[in-house]
């Protein structure tokens, strides 16, 4: 008994010292928000919970003691870079704006730069390029998101393509990327004669985004070219373009798939619930499983017929050319678990990438993102 | 991607809590083609166990394609990127790999080793906190570990691990292994670094790459990762001066405002008393600001926002330092620069130099020398090609605020922009200032200037008169000084006779000395703001650019724009000075008004239009308007005790109450005479 009352009252000592909530504290020493305030009603633990608890509990006090001026974690060094980056092009660009694709990556990219700017929401709107192919539950999400921070909103639909009836089941994947998304972000970015346009995209999803620039430099044609990408030393980025010009900004260069799972759970970012397995209808399209978010898929021509599964999605982009894992994975941790436990990279859900070798790196040249 | 940890799969949420904490490093890895760089990298990747089944696949069928190590897997193949280069089997740029042991997150900057790519190991070496030099230990320290030795100190990396490659080809052999440990330790003694660590290993077999190896029993040091894992870079430099540039600046509102950026150097902590350079001005931290609630502290490289207790103006390009130590400024400095594009750089030709967070044009004045990154030594040239290093003397249009490299390699660095391209064209290193532009900060004077201007019971104020030749400026402002004068108020007037006779005379007419006359005006105006003075100002000033300039010198309620507003005819009908014949006569050119522009006030804060108005009136009204807004102190102005009313009086020197005070019968107490009397003197008033 004494133990536990120690316990508590050290972790009340801790919450004092940091400053946060003991609820904060319960969650850091026992994943549970609410364990301590159970445990001062009466509550029991297990003794191996217990030690375990008290064993991080003194990590925290250890921290707290070796000064004011912690190491930075990983995510901290990572944090501050994005940060960084984002307030140089807000300091240095005349119309920037954020490519939201609705994702993982730009749910962890939009709540960087409510961290950048804050108190004041993001001085630059959101950009959805949308496809009209989204998945139904990213839509939604995508308008309740940008109205909770308080950011301008533009999607931008490609209307000739539309009018046209382009989509992956007529045309190909090909074809419709091409059309709805990399012929529409540059219609958009002309339209709207953007001159930084930031981007979710990392340098470890693909080998010739190793080498990507954080600050990509854009013809005016929206051409990259590989081998005349400005150097870029230290943190001091060349911003300067020409009228037409622009840059695409990816402060997430540095950051890892699993850096962006971990930072997800560790600052409880709001992701579409696509990404947590759950019973959902899908065919087997072409060794792939599609899931049937609407009735624009020819199920009769192909004849298939949906089955409900526990599938979850790696990625989020135009639901028939997004292919769904089977999986359990119900919870965020469950998730990570898995991908920790997975042995076929992120990318390998995306039907673009396996068109050819080095495919990437050709639509990047072209202005795909 | 398996980190080998059980708790994945039996507790993911410890796993994950663990995981938070790791720590964080960027090294960069140097060597040639053929020193096994790509393998080593590979190799590091591979044991960590990051590389997924298809990635591994992929690599095994392209090992079968283009592989060098025959039925084995290519492990350089997972590191090489773009297709040209893979075909070409070099590669030709900066590349950025990842990896995370359970203990440290991993940025390798895969540098390329290839002679012409000095400029890709300098931007790897840029964000580097370690550095790795390759050496195939068939061939020793040979002309490129020289030279990536170089780039490295140049860059200034502090450690250093030598990994001497490609053992397994001599069976270990301890005595080639200290032959070349001796060779580059002393070879190094020149580059500063704090570190020297070198480590037999092979990259194509693991050993000592990230497993002890079992071949070279000899050997009792860490193994790569074993370094790499352990090696401090994260509070080597908290006990720097505090830095942080200012990004942005936040205003949300007219409530908040906030100093964004990151953290240079050094750590800062709410309440630390700060001086903002270039300005000099001084404050206290209030908070430091985060989306994730109030710091008490900061330290090194965390982006912040900092809130201060006074309102000063600073803006993007300043630098908040603590007040003890402040970062000095120059506007000509010594540098090492590194050259980086195809079109060479000239002494002479105008290039934009970035700093942190200031972007300033200017030129390179001299190339002293070259340095040959091969054997460190001084050649003479006339110009910097590609990819070459030379000692340069710059000189910049602004002074920029700096620390030279050494200390501090945020501060101290800068990019060379072309002004016709946008290229980044080179990159240079702070060594030193050649001349300071000022020494180091205005010095912050215990006296200031309110306290001057109180003194004088007024506060410090310019009124600036502009109008065309001949419009009655000189009349008004004669009129107003006189008025001021026998208020008792201390006042100075600068007008041409004061000024083109001495201050301006190698002056003319021109546009451009124009806006030199003004400037200086204004200059002056600042200093007699300084001193407490009401100063009057009477020009032309034809052109709102400089007016604008004249007034951002001062603070934002020190300037008060008066336009004396009378017609071109009627100016040229008075023609005191038969100005206006002349110069319709062709005899004075650049005349204003005939031949030469006035771009009027769109928003005096006097507009006097002298038609209307004799200049008396024209002269009360100014008058008026400064004692209307309380430039004038609490005085004599309205005569008579009843201004006291206004609740200004605490305004009054000591002096003027006890005289005051005597003067209405009051008693003045001894122990704190002035706050104790005005309560008298405002009861006696009702």
């Amino acid at each position: 008994m004494t133990m536990l009352n120690e316990f508590i009252s050290q972790a009340e000592n801790l919450a004092d010292r940091k400053g946060q909530s003991l609820s904060t504290i319960s969650r850091k020493l026992l994943n549970d928000g609410k364990g301590i305030a159970r445990l001062k009603q009466g509550g029991q633990l297990e003794v191996k919970t217990l030690e375990n608890a008290i064993g991080r509990l003194q990590d925290l006090v250890a921290e707290l003691d070796a000064g004011p001026f912690k190491n930075l974690t990983h995510l901290d060094r990572l944090e501050s870079e994005s940060i960084h980056i984002m307030r140089e092009v807000v300091a240095q660009c005349e119309n920037p704006v954020m490519l939201y694709s609705v994702g993982k990556d730009s749910s962890v990219m939009l709540h960087l730069a409510e961290k950048a700017f804050h108190p004041s929401p993001p001085p630059f709107p959101l950009m959805h390029v949308d496809t009209t192919w989204k998945f139904g539950e990213m839509t939604r999400f995508r308008d309740r998101r940008a109205g909770e921070v308080g950011m301008e909103l533009i999607v931008h639909i490609n209307e000739e393509g539309r009018a046209q009836g382009v989509g992956p089941f007529t045309h190909g994947s090909a074809v419709h990327t091409d059309i709805m998304k990399t012929q529409a972000l540059k219609q958009a970015l002309d339209k709207y004669q953007f001159d930084a346009a930031f981007g979710g995209a990392r340098r470890d999803e693909e080998k010739s985004r190793a080498k990507e620039r954080i600050f990509s430099f854009r013809t005016g044609q929206h051409r990259w070219d590989a081998k005349n990408q400005r150097p870029e030393l230290w943190n001091i980025y060349n911003t300067r373009v020409f009228k037409g010009e622009s840059m695409r900004v990816f402060p997430m260069s540095n950051w890892t798939e699993l850096d962006i799972w971990q930072y997800i759970y560790k600052e409880d970012i709001q992701i579409p619930g696509l990404y947590l397995s759950a019973e959902r209808p899908v065919v087997n399209y072409d060794g792939t499983l599609i899931m049937v978010d609407d009735d624009r898929v020819p199920l009769k021509e192909l004849g298939l017929t949906p089955e409900m599964k526990m599938v979850r999605f790696r990625t989020l982009g135009c639901y028939p050319l997004t292919g769904a894992v089977e999986s359990g994975a119900t919870t965020l941790p469950e998730v990570i678990q898995e991908m920790l436990l997975a042995t076929t990279s992120e990318r390998q859900g995306r039907i673009i990438d396996s068109d050819a070798d080095a495919s990437m790196e050709k639509k990047k040249e072209e202005g795909y993102f | 991607m398996s980190h080998l940890d059980s708790l994945i799969s039996e507790d993911i949420i410890a796993y994950l809590n663990t995981q938070e904490n790791k720590s964080f490093l960027r090294f960069i890895t140097c060597g040639s083609v053929d020193d096994g760089k790509s393998t080593l990298i590979g190799r590091l990747l591979y044991d960590s166990k990051l590389i997924y089944e298809d990635q591994l696949a992929a690599i095994e069928k392209d090992s079968k394609k283009s592989g060098t190590q025959g039925d084995k897997v290519d492990l350089a193949l997972l590191v090489d990127g773009l297709a040209a280069e893979r075909e070409q089997g070099i590669t030709i740029d900066v590349a950025y790999r990842f990896f995370s042991t359970d203990r440290r997150k991993f940025i390798v900057a895969d540098t390329p080793g290839h002679e012409q790519y000095t400029r890709n190991m300098a931007t790897g070496a840029s964000t580097a906190d370690v550095a790795i030099l390759l050496i195939d230990c068939r061939h020793g320290v040979q002309v490129q570990t020289r030279r990536h030795a170089y780039i490295t100190s140049l860059l200034g990396i502090k450690k250093v691990v030598v990994a001497i490659n490609k053992m397994d080809l001599n069976g270990f052999d301890q005595k080639v292994f200290n032959d070349i440990e001796i060779e580059f330790r002393q070879f190094a003694k020149a580059l500063n670094f704090d570190d020297i660590t070198c480590i037999p290993m092979s990259a194509l077999e693991g050993d000592n790459v990230t497993t002890r190896s079992d071949n070279a029993p000899w050997y009792r040091g860490p193994t790569l990762l074993e370094y790499l894992e352990t090696v401090n870079v994260d509070t080597d430099t908290l006990d720097h001066p505090f830095r942080l540039p200012v990004q942005w600046v936040n205003r949300p509102n007219l409530d908040f405002r906030g100093f964004a950026g990151t953290v240079a150097s050094g750590t800062v902590s709410a309440g630390d008393g700060i001086i903002v350079i270039p300005s000099g001005k001084r404050s206290t931290v209030k908070s430091i600001v985060t989306y994730d609630g109030e710091l008490e502290h900061a330290r090194e490289d965390q982006a912040v926002t900092l809130t201060l207790d006074d309102e000063i103006d600073i803006s993007r390009g300043d630098i908040i330092c603590k007040k003890d130590d402040p970062i000095a400024q120059a506007d000509q400095c010594q540098a090492h620069i590194l050259w980086m594009n195809d079109n060479n750089m000239y002494p002479g030709r105008q290039y934009l130099f970035k700093f942190n967070n200031k972007t300033v044009p200017g030129s390179i004045m001299t190339l002293k020398h070259l340095v040959d990154v091969n054997d460190l030594s001084e050649k003479v040239g006339r110009t910097l090609a590609l990819n070459e290093v030379g000692v340069c003397q710059m000189s910049l249009s602004h002074p920029v605020a700096f620390d030279t490299y050494v200390d501090n390699r945020h501060t101290g660095s800068f990019i060379v922009i072309d002004r016709q391209t946008n290229a980044t064209v080179g990159v240079g290193m702070l060594d030193f200032a050649l001349r300071r532009a000022s020494n180091v900060v205005w010095q912050d004077l215990d006296v200031s200037k309110t306290e001057r201007a109180s003194q004088k019971n007024q506060k410090a104020v310019v009124l600036w008169f502009t109008g065309l030749s001949g419009c009655g400026k000189s009349t008004i402002a004669n009129l107003v000084e006189k008025k001021l004068l026998d208020l008792g108020r201390h006042t100075f007037t600068l007008d041409g006779d004061n000024v083109r006779h001495g201050l301006c005379r190698d002056l003319g007419f021109t546009q451009a000395d124009r806006v030199e006359n003004i400037r200086r005006i204004g200059e002056v105006a600042k200093l007699m703001i300084d001193s407490g003075l009401i100063t009057l100002t009477s020009f032309i000033s034809p052109f709102r650019s400089e007016r604008r300039m004249a007034r951002r010198l001062v603070d934002k309620d020190e300037f008060i724009e008066i336009f004396i507003d009378t017609p071109l005819e009627v100016c040229e009908e008075r023609d005191a000075k038969g100005l206006y014949a002349r110069a319709r006569r062709g005899e004075i050119r650049n005349f204003t008004g005939i031949n030469s522009p006035y771009q009027k006030p769109k928003r005096a804060d006097i507009h006097i239009k002298t038609v209307e108005t004799s200049a008396e009136a024209a002269a009360e009204r100014i008058v008026k308007y400064l004692d209307d807004r309380g430039y004038l102190g609490a005085g004599q102005f309205d005569g008579g005790p009843a201004v006291y009313t206004r609740g200004r009086l605490t305004k009054m020197s000591e002096m003027d109450v006890v005289a005051l005070a005597e003067s209405m019968g009051i008693e003045v107490s001894v122990g704190n005479p002035k706050a104790d009397t005005i309560r008298k003197i405002l009861n006696k008033q009702g």
